[in-house]
């Protein structure tokens, strides 16, 4: 029988990973060349463009060293987003090692330490491999000089490859079943398997992706998912090569799929130890953790009869998605829609585009919220993580946020506008460190509410894509807390209220007021934004009507084209929301959330 | 078909109204997209094909009250040719003995004689496309008659024995001052019109306006410029007794006003004949191929000319009578603006704004209303 070894794999974006991946995949020959294609392992649209794993996954690679071993490999592709940390924790736990990507251009970064961190913790075999080796700006030198100063780890050790031309990718395969100890767990112990992912099917339901840590399990099985508490009979096992590969049974070590007909992804949570109901394993693996949501956004129709529509997208996205948590929420300006949380704001973006393009609704979020919390003058105190839910401030003795420790790597020429952005983000207790000559590392304790307000956009625009940012989560503090209303001709617009802190209140009403102002067409009467704070006027904008809009014809062909254009103009309505009698685009909704270039 | 909402009973009544768009030009001018060419040869194919074409709809129509040769310059088809289309016409089709007939003209191309064929064979209101009243304007909208050359041949026109003569012209020339566009019209004025069409240039994509626009050889006057001198015309020919029926056109007195162009403002079945010509007789609209071509070749080959057709919908009505009644002083019905808090709402706002008045159970637009027209009809459509 053959060897195992499970690994995963560290980087940072655009350092290569699923490029290397796919050299891995492609070494392994169990796709056949005609039927390859680029990021492989990134099966989602998403994904592929955003260069980002969003979801974890495995496959089992065919390896036999040039002593004659048969191997097989479980590469465990890990998400590669601090959204997803848990997630990531998961994985690598499944694994006795990690292959540690740096790229040969660009040095240590951000997310390479945070996971590299997560890796230790859990005592994997660290091999670093520098890529990219085969560019003409690769410092192969710099990055091995890193790899030992900022990480370490042994430096000289490191195995040097390029995923684009293949080169080194033997030698990185011998390496890692040298290095990388196999599994341990005994067959003939209960079972644990830890679910480190979990994917909807439509026709077989939950697909758990596992790792067995001791003991069998085979089709026909009663296993148990043990935070569930409810039993199901096993209809298959295998490993993924891309596609699903049943086996007769998967054993302590391997890493695989498990089918119970499973109706949601619900039951079949990450983190989870699945084992025997008629011989459980006498404790879950460690670790397991119910996901909490972190940022909070409603979500409505553009059309406010596509309501039926999104409850029902909702519920089948959710069959994938075990993370996303949602309540029914309904506004004013917006009608009926869902107060969903969310672990990030990418996992926020994920859902939304998901919702958009897999299930083709159109959407209206309005903005990102943290959980607040507020101790009232009673002594009651309140978790608010929805503006519309903002106390009576009167009764407020004081409010509280939670706070993020954010650390951010970047080459040291962009320090001046980091400094600038963390501190108008209310930042404190600055740290500056220089791993190497010429980077930094800026940390800051944060307001996790302003770094959910077009923070890594501004971050990425002002260091050109240099910087890389990482946080964890810290405890509440204390801030001095309003609700801002955003007022469209003297009208207010609940979907655009939001909890910030007294001293961003007119930064941030200024800016919504630009972007409204931007977005909102013309229309035939002056239409007034402004932004308040209970009665207080704090910022103003002026639409002004449009002068004229007729055309100056109108004979006998002319009619039916005018009619054709406002055939359209009316569909376009519905991607309109009404404001007293005031058209507001959908697009106005998303650009509030965004601040302008030149800020 | 039923009542009309946007009649308002005048006398202009629901007979069908014929139109005759006749594509042939001597140059074509470069702000304009209409269907048109100077291969003037194929004038007597044309008239064949107009008149075989007319055949196909013989006892379809009830009486026309409007006839109106347009294009094109209908002025510049040999006489002859033209006499003997609306003299065969009058034998295919049925019309009314009070019927408006309408003929465009080109002033370069009224000389006496003309003008009275014309009028021989049956037009009583001419349409003079003059434009503009300076020579630079007139170049720019490469023109064939200079300035006093309109004056002439409304002349002409009267001596005739037309009395119902419109004018055409054309504002918001780029560099065109408030004083020269009002000195323009005083000398419109000065004519003696009983009709005026005032359009504001629009560059009509694939034009050669349209390119030396994206040139920057022509810079246009600003949305805001537009405007003001569209207050202006209409200030002005107020007060020179002019009263302001259309977006774009004026009339000296109600019975002045085009009762043919009225027809398409108020949904009143129109057959159109000729290449590009569109119909409507109620229920459907149709329209012709474009190009005189293919329109030929139809004919000739017997093929009905019709491009394409649609029916209409309740709702693709309603949105045309908001398209249409919003451009003219008759305004829409309120049973046809959409019911519920928003319309009601956007209604009293354009009613304290000064954009709409409310007139026997219909919005009528105001001068300022006119200019915001077509938002009137988005907003209630």
């Amino acid at each position: 029988m053959p060897e195992r070894r499970n690994f995963s794999i560290i980087a940072h974006i655009d350092h290569g990973k699923s490029t290397l991946a796919d050299r891995l995949i492609q070494h392994s020959g169990i796709i056949a060349d005609r039927n390859f294609r680029d990021q492989i392992l990134d099966g989602l649209d998403l994904e592929r463009e955003r260069g980002i794993t969003i979801k974890s996954q495995s496959i089992n690679l065919p390896f036999t060293s040039r002593d004659g071993r048969e191997f097989e490999l479980n590469l465990i592709d890990t998400p590669g987003h601090v959204d997803f940390t848990y997630e990531v924790s998961r994985a690598l736990a499944s694994c006795e090692g990690v292959l540690l990507l740096v790229d040969a251009t660009q040095g240590v970064q951000a997310q390479t330490l945070a996971n590299l961190y997560l890796a230790m913790e859990h005592d994997l075999e660290i091999i670093p491999v520098i890529n990219k080796i085969d560019l003409p700006s690769a410092d192969i030198d710099m990055a091995r000089a890193q790899i030992e100063r900022d990480l370490g780890l042994d430096g000289e050790n490191a195995l040097l490859v390029s995923g684009k031309t293949g080169a080194g990718v033997e030698e990185l395969l011998e390496a890692i079943v040298e290095r990388i100890p196999p599994p341990k767990g005994e067959n003939t112990d209960p079972l644990q398997a830890l679910i480190f992912d979990a994917h909807y099917d439509p026709f077989r339901g939950a697909v758990a992706s596992v790792r067995l840590f001791s003991g069998e399990i085979k089709a026909g099985d009663l296993m148990r998912p043990m935070a569930v508490g409810k039993a199901y009979k096993v209809e298959e096992v295998g490993v993924f090569r891309i596609i699903r590969e049943p086996r007769p049974i998967l054993r302590a070590g391997d890493v695989g799929y498990i089918i119970a007909g499973i109706k949601s992804v619900a039951d079949t949570r990450v983190g989870d130890t699945i084992t025997m109901d008629n011989n459980p394993a006498p404790k879950a693996m460690h670790g397991f953790r119910e996901s909490k949501p972190v940022v909070f956004s409603s979500l409505y129709p553009v059309a406010s009869d596509d309501y039926e529509n999104l409850a029902d997208s909702l519920e089948r996205y959710k069959l994938n998605d075990a993370s996303l948590v949602y309540t029914k929420d309904s506004s004013a300006a917006l009608g009926q829609g869902f107060r969903c949380g969310f672990l990030g704001l990418l996992h926020l973006e994920i859902v939304q585009e998901r919702l958009e393009r897999e299930f083709d609704q159109s959407l209206i979020l309005t903005a990102p919220s943290v959980i607040y919390r507020f101790t009232m003058e009673d002594g009651r105190t309140l978790e608010v993580d929805n503006p519309a839910h903002y106390p009576d401030p009167a009764a407020i003795r004081r409010g509280e946020e939670p706070y993020i420790r954010a650390s951010i790597l970047t080459p040291d020429r962009y320090m001046g506008s980091i400094m600038k952005l963390c501190l108008e983000r209310r930042g404190v207790n600055s740290e500056i460190a220089y791993p190497s000559p010429g980077r930094m590392d800026i940390q800051f304790d944060l307001p996790l509410a302003e770094v959910i307000f077009d923070f890594y956009d501004r971050l990425k625009s002002i260091t050109q894509g240099y910087g890389s940012f990482d946080y964890e989560l810290l405890e509440y503090r204390e801030g001095d807390l309003v609700k801002l209303d955003i007022l469209v001709n003297g009208e207010k617009v609940d979907a655009l209220s939001m909890v910030v802190h007294k001293d961003r209140a007119r930064a941030r009403a200024l800016n919504a007021c630009e972007r409204l102002k931007d977005e909102i067409p013309r229309q035939q009467y002056k239409v007034a934004i402004q932004g308040a704070i209970g009665g207080n006027i704090i910022a103003r904008e002026t639409i002004s009507a449009f002068r004229k809009d007729v055309t100056a014809k109108c004979y006998g062909g002319d009619i039916s084209r005018k009619r054709k254009l406002l055939e359209k103009q009316k569909a376009g309505k519905k991607r309109m929301k009404m404001v007293g009698d005031i058209e507001i685009p959908q697009s106005a909704f998303i650009a509030v959330l965004k601040t302008s270039d030149d800020e | 078909m039923d009542a009309n909402p946007n009649d308002n009973g005048d006398g202009f009544g629901q007979a069908p109204g014929l139109y005759v768009h006749v594509p042939f030009c001597a140059t074509k001018c470069p702000y304009c997209a209409f269907a048109s060419c100077t291969r003037i040869e194929s004038a007597p194919a044309f008239r064949d094909a107009v008149l075989a074409e007319a055949a196909r709809y013989r006892n379809r129509f009830s009486p026309f009250d409007t006839l109106y040769f347009g294009g094109g310059t209908p002025g510049f088809v040999d006489p002859a040719i033209l006499g003997d289309i609306v003299h065969k016409l009058r034998n295919i089709l049925a019309f009314k003995p009070d019927c408006e007939a309408t003929i465009e003209v080109n002033p370069a191309d009224v000389t006496a004689d003309r003008a009275a064929a014309w009028h021989d064979m049956g037009f009583c209101r001419a349409s003079l496309g003059a434009q503009a009243f300076d020579d630079d304007a007139l170049r720019f909208l490469g023109r064939r008659h200079d300035a006093s050359g309109v004056s002439e041949a409304l002349l002409r026109l009267r001596h005739a024995g037309f009395v119902d003569i419109g004018i055409d012209l054309i504002y918001g020339l780029p560099g065109q001052t408030r004083e020269a566009w009002r000195s323009t019209l005083r000398r419109a004025l000065d004519a003696g019109p009983t009709h005026l069409s005032c359009y504001a240039l629009s560059v009509e994509p694939r034009t050669p306006l349209a390119r030396a626009v994206r040139r920057r050889e022509a810079e246009l006057p600003g949305e805001s410029a537009v405007a003001a001198l569209f207050l202006d015309t209409s200030r002005f020919l107020a007060k020179a007794g002019f009263i302001h029926y259309e977006v774009s056109n004026y009339a000296l007195l109600d019975r002045y006003r085009s009762r043919h162009n009225v027809k398409y403002w108020r949904s009143v079945p129109t057959l159109g004949l000729g290449p590009s010509a569109h119909s409507f007789d109620g229920t459907r609209r149709w329209w012709n191929v474009r190009s005189l071509e293919a329109y030929l070749r139809r004919s000739q080959a017997r093929i009905s000319p019709v491009a394409a057709s649609e029916r209409l919908t309740d709702e693709m009505r309603r949105l045309e009578t908001l398209a249409m009644g919003f451009r003219t002083r008759e305004g829409v019905s309120l049973d046809v603006l959409r019911d519920g808090p928003a319309a009601e709402a956007a209604l009293s706002r354009l009613v304290a704004d000064g954009r709409l008045k409310i007139q026997r159970n219909r919005a009528v637009p105001t001068t300022t209303g006119f200019l915001v027209a077509d938002s009137l009809a988005r907003t209630f459509a």
